[in-house]
């Protein structure tokens, strides 16, 4: 960067003259005691940093194994999750299971309508209307979760019965979406108030991106007589799709650990079942907010070990998230 | 001659539907499909809905092909989809809102936010959420106190020293940092507490809040730090100043609108974590000002602890909380963003 | 195929700014006319009017008529899409859509339009690309990314994809100012070619390109920064650059522009 075009002022001490010797020193850093400290300081937080995230795994792996050596059911398979018999028995098969559908189910509703709605922002609303609805939506974001618990158990629940009758009416003959008039405190209803929480989240990211989208591309496909929704279709999707791909991962992150509004809505139990309206199952977790009021320690340590699980899931899912983004950091780069 | 022209194809005078053809439509479609649901003897709501729904889109589809030709058909279908899943999704969150203000304001007065549930058991009424109050405020403050300034001066190392092996790792940790998910934190520090054999306290819970502020706050530090141009920086050094002065008193001041902007989400992130609180610092009806000895109460965990009473009166003050910790996260939300715009750096973007 | 414009008393507006008042001129179906004059003078703007293009800009609004033979693009009840279709155009920067491969960026208008088959469809993208002299350059790497093409080639893809769907007129808004000579060049040799079949229209800073490439050209100016830009005069490119009618013209042509 040339000094002198944007900082005129500033550069008469630049020139030639001024203590050359300093300047260096200065440039290569912790030479001075001000210096030494301050670099320490600031690489000491990033170790710090570093060493926590090496404890998080260890002290888990650590009281995880404790708990499974003593498990007498299958860790994996094991549907009974009954940690203060002797001998324990306890699986994570019914929580990775519910865990996996309710975002499924979250996900199949938010990212569709979350496309939806940045696609609104960028290109259909009215201006006006554009810029305080994205407000709001960021403000969304920052409602906690178990507000979003005690919504979905006081308002959602009650009113999901209508729909639940419904669709066991016309769609019961799937198995899927069979109901046998419990409390729909079930895993659809779960997966429907995760979709209301993440869908924020995914709107945000697909809007930043859908509106990154060239202008001038989106003026080619204008110019060769497309459609609004042409333009859309060939300019503005292809242009965004890692990015929501992207979008939808952070999101599914978030269904996969959210932890109060499933344990409010959720009414569990330790089976596996095709319905999605019957209510029972459980999540990662919900299991560990729910079974930790009356576990005794080794009944922690089982907790810790499926909270284990669920960390090394999100994990995963954030690395791709991360992968995709970087893909499209380099791809967007030769296209500048 | 406009005849000739209206019929030739490719000619500009495509015929074109009127303004008003979508809502009369709309308004056509509701009427028959509430129309067929009488007819039908169908009751619920969702029925009728549908059928106007479908009434609608078919209705578009076949009229504007028709009339418009099947691409403009398939944009009227696009915009009123999205339209729908606008419409769809303010539902929900009006709703939340709305619950959220209506039923909290039924409890929320000056004895609510001065009193505790020492003595109040959950079918009664009265009590407050003082002690839950005076809870989150000192288990956030201290997470803040540890969060805030180790996020900072990580995001300055990135930004001002970062090169090599260590740096990388740090970025990249930091990123896996941020998907760890609440109720992770609270496992890992209970299982530190386990170790070690402690019972809860409200400092347990600052530690692992504070694990969930520091990578929010690298990223937006980090963010805001590479906005402060490097001519700034090099004009400091230039004049003799040692770097560390260099970034105290010209870089930090030029991002610190920025800077406080996150840390100020960040907290509003974490003021709303229940997951956590409730493993490590478990809850308390009665007030404890020492966050180092003893169960605490927390604005979020208090939520949860009265929906679990599970009656009106307890929903009662839990709709009331909601409200206060959405007031004080969403007052955090709006006083960052008015930081933001009045101390952005000045730089051409 | 080709077709005349005529515009008659046509201002363009972004907001309350007036950016061209009152122009009127005739356009020659299989010529080229060049639009020149200093930055700011609206040329770029009258270029987009006459698709239509000019109103996706927030704020854009038109006043005037522009007769496309003897359709008013801005007549009731004329679809602005049709329009592009008839007159397409060309950008200043290089602009394939970046996901597509060479063949499905020519192919992309056409898709649009509906229902090709795969031969016929092959077939207009050859015939485009050897129109806009490509073929040989991208023949073997038509499924690769119109991205990973060179500046020149890009914006002869670009090209390519506006005469893919067969307009009446061809608009270029500065085609050649992010290219290095020699592709500007083969540029300036297409135009040449495509005004065999279309009627051109390119605005352009540079001068030697405008009395290369051009049979008439037109010479836009404003009174002031702030000012609307307006029409000085249009004439034919020889008379206008060897003895221009007006003052201003011969001025900012040889250099004494102030």
């Amino acid at each position: 960067m040339d000094i002198t075009t944007k900082n005129p002022d500033t550069t008469p001490p630049a020139a030639p003259e001024p203590p050359t010797a300093e300047q260096k020193r200065a440039a290569r850093g912790a030479t001075r005691p001000g210096d030494r400290i301050f670099l320490g300081l600031s690489r000491g937080s990033g170790i710090l940093l570093l060493a926590v995230m090496a404890a998080i795994a260890i002290f888990l792996t650590y009281r995880a194994v404790l708990a499974i050596s003593e498990d007498e059911g299958n860790f994996l398979t094991t549907f009974e999750w009954n940690t203060n018999l002797n001998p324990p028995s306890f699986g994570i098969a019914v929580l990775a299971f519910g865990t996996i559908v309710s975002s499924i189910v979250a996900m199949v509703i938010a990212v569709p309508v979350a496309v939806a709605i940045a696609l609104f922002l960028t290109h259909y609303a009215p201006r006006r209307l554009s810029g305080p609805i994205s407000y709001v939506i960021d403000l969304l974001a920052a409602v906690p979760s178990i507000v979003y618990g005690l919504w979905g158990a006081l308002i959602l629940v009650p009113n999901m019965n209508g729909l639940f009758g419904w669709l066991n009416d016309y769609l019961g003959w799937t198995g899927i979406f069979s109901w046998e008039e419990g409390a729909p405190r079930s895993m659809l209803t779960v997966g429907i108030l995760l979709a209301i929480m993440i869908l924020p989240v995914i709107t945000n990211v697909s809007r930043e991106v859908f509106r990154q989208t060239p202008r001038m591309n989106e003026e080619a496909a204008l110019a060769l007589g497309a459609t609004r929704w042409e333009v859309v279709r060939i300019a503005v999707l292809p242009f965004g799709r890692s990015g929501v791909i992207s979008a939808s991962m952070l999101g599914l992150g978030r269904a996969l650990g959210e932890t109060m509004a499933v344990a409010t809505v959720l009414s569990p139990s330790f089976l596996i079942q095709a319905s999605l309206l019957d209510p029972g199952g459980g999540t990662f977790a919900q299991n560990i907010a729910a079974k930790f009021g009356e576990a005794n320690e080794f009944g922690r340590d089982a907790l810790i070990a499926s909270g284990l699980v669920l960390f090394v899931i999100t994990l995963l899912v954030n690395g791709a998230a991360r992968a995709i983004i970087a893909r499209r950091a380099e791809y967007s780069g030769a296209n500048a | 001659m406009s005849t000739v022209v209206a019929e030739k194809p490719g000619s500009l005078q495509g015929a074109r539907l009127p303004k008003w053809f979508p809502y009369a439509l709309a308004g056509g479609s509701v009427a028959l499909g509430i129309g067929i649901s009488f007819a039908a003897g169908l009751d619920s709501n969702i029925q009728w809905g549908l059928i106007a729904a479908i009434l609608f889109i078919v209705g578009t589809y076949v009229i504007a092909t028709r009339v418009e030709g099947k691409r403009q058909a398939k944009d009227r279908i696009a915009t009123s989809l999205v339209w729908v899943a606008f419409l769809l999704a303010v539902v929900p969150l009006v709703s939340l809102v709305w619950t959220t203000v209506a039923r909290g304001v039924k409890v929320l007065d000056v004895y609510f936010l001065t009193h505790s549930m020492g003595v109040v058991a959950d079918t009664e009424t009265g009590g407050g959420i003082y002690h839950a109050i005076i809870g989150s405020l000192e288990q956030v403050g201290l997470a803040t106190l540890m969060g805030a300034p180790i996020g900072v001066l990580t995001a300055i190392y990135l930004v001002e020293y970062g090169r090599g092996k260590l740096a990388k790792a740090v970025t990249f940790f930091v990123d896996v940092m941020t998907g760890i998910p609440s109720i992770v934190a609270g496992l890992f520090i209970l299982s530190i507490m386990l170790q070690f054999d402690m019972e809860p306290f409200g400092f347990a819970g600052s530690l692992a809040l504070a694990i969930l502020m520091m990578p929010v706050v690298v990223r937006s530090t980090e963010e805001m730090l590479k906005l402060v141009p490097n001519e700034l920086r090099e004009a400091s050094l230039a004049l003799g100043i040692p770097k560390w002065r260099t970034i105290l008193k010209v870089v930090l001041p030029t991002a610190i609108g920025g800077i406080t902007t996150g840390i100020m989400l960040a907290v509003a992130r974490i003021a709303g974590e229940t997951a956590p609180v409730l493993l490590l610092v478990f809850g308390n009806p009665f007030i404890n000002n020492d966050p180092f000895e003893g169960a605490q109460a927390s604005l979020p965990l208090y939520i949860y602890q009265q929906y679990g009473g599970g009656v009106e009166t307890s929903y009662d003050r839990a709709w009331a909380a909601s409200l206060t910790l959405i007031a004080f996260v969403m007052i955090l939300n709006l006083g960052a963003r008015g930081i933001a715009r009045w101390k952005a750096p000045k730089t051409g973007r | 195929m080709a077709k005349r414009i005529d515009v008659s008393g046509l201002s363009a507006y972004y907001g309350s700014f007036r950016a061209i008042e009152d122009i009127s001129m005739t356009v020659e179906p299989r010529s080229v006319t060049a639009f020149i004059g200093p930055s700011g003078c609206g040329k770029s703007t009258f270029l987009r009017t006459l698709n239509r293009m000019h109103e996706v800009t927030p704020g854009g609004r038109v006043d005037g008529k522009v007769m496309l033979d003897d359709e008013n693009l801005y007549g009731a009840g004329v679809d602005p899409v049709a329009v592009r279709r008839e007159v397409g155009m060309v950008f200043q920067r290089p602009n394939p859509f970046p996901t597509m491969s060479v063949y499905d960026n020519v192919a992309a208008g056409l898709r649009l339009n509906g229902s090709y088959k795969k031969s016929e469809l092959s077939d207009v993208v050859e015939k485009s690309l050897k129109g806009a002299n490509l073929w040989n350059e991208v023949k073997d790497r038509l499924n690769k990314p119109g991205s990973g093409l060179s500046g020149g080639q890009q914006q002869r893809l670009c090209i390519a994809r506006a005469i893919a769907v067969e307009p009446n007129v061809l608009l270029m808004d500065e085609p050649c100012s992010a290219l290095d000579p020699i592709s500007t060049l083969a540029i300036e040799d297409l135009i040449g070619e495509l005004k065999e079949r279309f009627t051109i229209v390119i605005v352009t800073h540079n001068m030697q390109q405008a009395a290369r490439v051009s049979d008439r050209t037109a010479f836009f100016n404003l009174a002031a920064v702030g000012q609307p830009g307006k029409l000085i005069e249009i004439d034919d490119t020889e008379r206008i650059f060897s003895n221009p009618s007006v003052q201003a013209t011969e001025d900012y042509i040889s250099g004494r522009f102030g």
